[in-house]
């Protein structure tokens, strides 16, 4: 069996399961944002539910439109807050408490390896990091939930991706899980579960891990998994969860295979409009692409690692003054980690603007909107039109290290050359 | 459960924006948005009388786009009893299903023209073209799929599973 079909035969208390095959499963974790959960507790209320089915398996995060940035926001995060007490939900996360779901979820060991999550909002996919089968579903579904705890899943069928190697410098796994969208096209792996295997995965720290699973929906994937090795046994450990280690049966299989050697890879930018439309940085920066804002955050490249990285870069350096550089912790924990670690002072000094944890500008929110024609470079998910703010801006895809570079230099750059 | 319509026919990657615009989303009233169920690509379309009980058949991916719930639920409330397609996007699928909206996948749909009569066996995963005298097989609906639709959605299947005691 594939990882895929070993957590949801676990979870069906079945021997095996075969692709296409319909389940009817205990969720072991549900979540919702503010964007989501009104439309969730709406329906939840409208078919008489009173009290949800197990309150300790859902978990509430305002996080897209927080601190609120409006009355409208403000409402929906205030609804969520009601809904919270009222039906002793404890995972609700407060401004200052809080952080981007998709960070904060594994951080806090609220899901954990082989659990099967349920998330209304696409990048739920994020938790395959952990080997967790996690995945978006619509407002109904978390509804559902909420009244008997289940949802209905159809066993996907997987895709294989063969990791060989390590990473060179200043190339990253955005740029690895780049270039596997770009080979794959975004609707490539519809209805499919993408797995990362083989020798180099053990070269993928957990945050790259994370970063990977999160874009698995950018190539259409319903999941994007990772095995249980060494790596996540460990990071569970540091949250006392003890699991054990899970990798595919020799003989599972797979619709389509893909093999990528880490060596081979180059920093990646992704053109709009699609996250599928990658060049390589040498070549991206030939066009020598003018840039007006770039943003270093978001559930995909918001964690330690990638602030980290960022900092390395802007270290001795100041953000082009054309360029405004706004860079978002994932989590109030990341925040205080950078703060601890003297990343904040690095950032300051080179004249980035510091968030407090938001989705932000990732989705045009607030806190960074493009206007007519301008160009970002970010590192964020997706480069549709009018994404990060008016129909007529452009955002580029790229790591924390080509962001960083990007503003410094005030065009799409190569952090190997700074 | 068996029904039987006439075909309104349609091309590939039927987005969501198509089957209802952005710009009536202001209502979440489902005979409000029946109106402008196919709008932008077939404009009248949700207003028509002899759309009720009919069929759509289209190409690949239908519903394609965002996963906004309120597609399937325009094409419901117009009347339209099924949607047939070469293939649909996973949460249009799922959303579907949500609120009792029968689809159906079908590789032969370039078969099918407008105004052709047929008939959806569900049951037996049957469909026959009746104006062209031809039947087709394919996979019936698994069995909880078929009770998520006997029940009229998931979430009245949710009620019946917890005996209507939500407490």
């Amino acid at each position: 069996m594939t990882l895929a079909e070993k957590i949801l035969s676990r979870k069906a208390g079945k021997k095996s399961v075969e692709p296409g095959e319909y389940l009817l499963l205990d969720v072991d974790v549900a979540l919702a944002n503010d964007i989501t959960a009104p439309i969730a507790i709406e329906n939840f209320k409208k078919y008489g539910g009173k009290k949800v089915f197990s309150p300790e398996k859902l978990v509430l995060v305002p996080d897209h439109f927080v601190p609120n940035k409006d009355i409208k926001s403000a409402m929906q995060v205030k609804l969520l807050r009601d809904f919270a007490k009222e039906q002793e939900i404890k995972n609700f996360f407060e401004v200052g408490r809080m952080g981007i779901e998709h960070v904060i979820l594994p951080d806090l060991g609220i899901v954990k390896s082989g659990d099967l999550v349920v998330g209304a909002d696409s990048h739920t996919c994020t938790y395959g990091a952990l080997g967790a089968f996690a995945t978006g579903v619509g407002s109904t579904d978390i509804a559902g939930v909420m009244l008997i705890g289940k949802i209905w899943l159809k066993v996907p069928e997987s895709i294989k991706i063969e990791l060989h190697g390590s990473f060179n410098e200043f190339v990253t796994a955005k740029d690895l899980i780049l270039k596997i969208i770009s080979i794959l096209g975004v609707d490539g792996a519809t209805y499919k579960s993408i797995e990362f295997l083989g020798s180099g995965v053990e070269n993928i720290t957990m945050d790259g891990r994370f970063t990977i699973s999160n874009m698995a929906i950018e190539a259409g994937g319903k999941t994007g998994l990772f095995p249980v090795d060494e790596r996540t046994v460990e990071y569970e450990k540091e949250r006392n969860i003890t699991v054990e280690k899970m990798y595919p049966d020799e003989d599972a299989k797979y619709f389509k295979s893909l093999n990528i050697d880490l060596k081979t890879l180059e920093p990646q930018v992704a053109y709009p409009f699609l996250p599928s439309n990658c060049k390589n940085i040498s070549e991206a920066e030939k066009d020598r692409i003018k840039v007006d804002q770039v943003v270093i955050g978001s559930c995909t490249n918001g964690r330690i690692e990638d602030l980290r990285l960022a900092a390395e870069i802007f270290k001795n350096h100041r953000v082009n003054p054309d360029v405004r550089c706004i860079i978002i912790p994932g989590s109030q924990e990341v925040y205080k980690q950078a703060l601890n670690e003297g990343l904040i002072n690095i950032f300051m000094e080179a004249e980035c603007a510091v968030s407090t944890p938001t989705c932000g500008p990732c989705l045009g929110g607030h806190m960074g909107i493009l206007a007519k024609d301008e160009i970002a470079v970010s590192t964020t998910n997706r480069n549709f039109v009018g994404r990060m703010g008016h129909p007529d801006s452009k955002v580029f895809l790229a790591s924390p290290a080509v962001a960083a570079a990007s503003a410094i230099k005030g065009f799409i750059a190569d952090p190997r050359k700074l | 459960m068996k029904i039987e319509g006439k075909c309104f026919v349609f091309g590939d990657n039927v987005n969501t924006d198509e089957i209802i615009p952005a710009r009536y989303l202001n209502t979440s009233d489902p005979f409000e948005l029946a109106k402008y169920c196919m709008e932008d690509i077939r404009p009248g379309f949700g207003k028509r009388e002899d759309i009720k009980g009919s069929i759509i058949v289209a190409g690949e991916n239908f519903g394609c786009g965002s996963s906004r719930e309120h597609a399937p639920i325009a094409i419901k409330a117009a009347g339209i009893s099924c949607v047939i397609a070469k293939s649909f996007a996973r949460i249009f699928f799922r959303n579907a299903i949500n609120i009792a909206l029968p689809i159906v996948e079908l590789k032969e749909v370039e078969e099918f023209d407008e105004g052709d009569v047929v008939e959806v066996d569900f049951e037996n995963g049957i469909i026959k073209n009746k104006t062209k005298n031809k039947t087709y097989t394919v996979h019936s609906y698994p069995e909880l799929l078929r009770e998520i639709l006997k029940f009229g959605g998931w979430l009245e299947y949710c009620l019946k599973k917890s005996g209507g005691d939500t407490e």
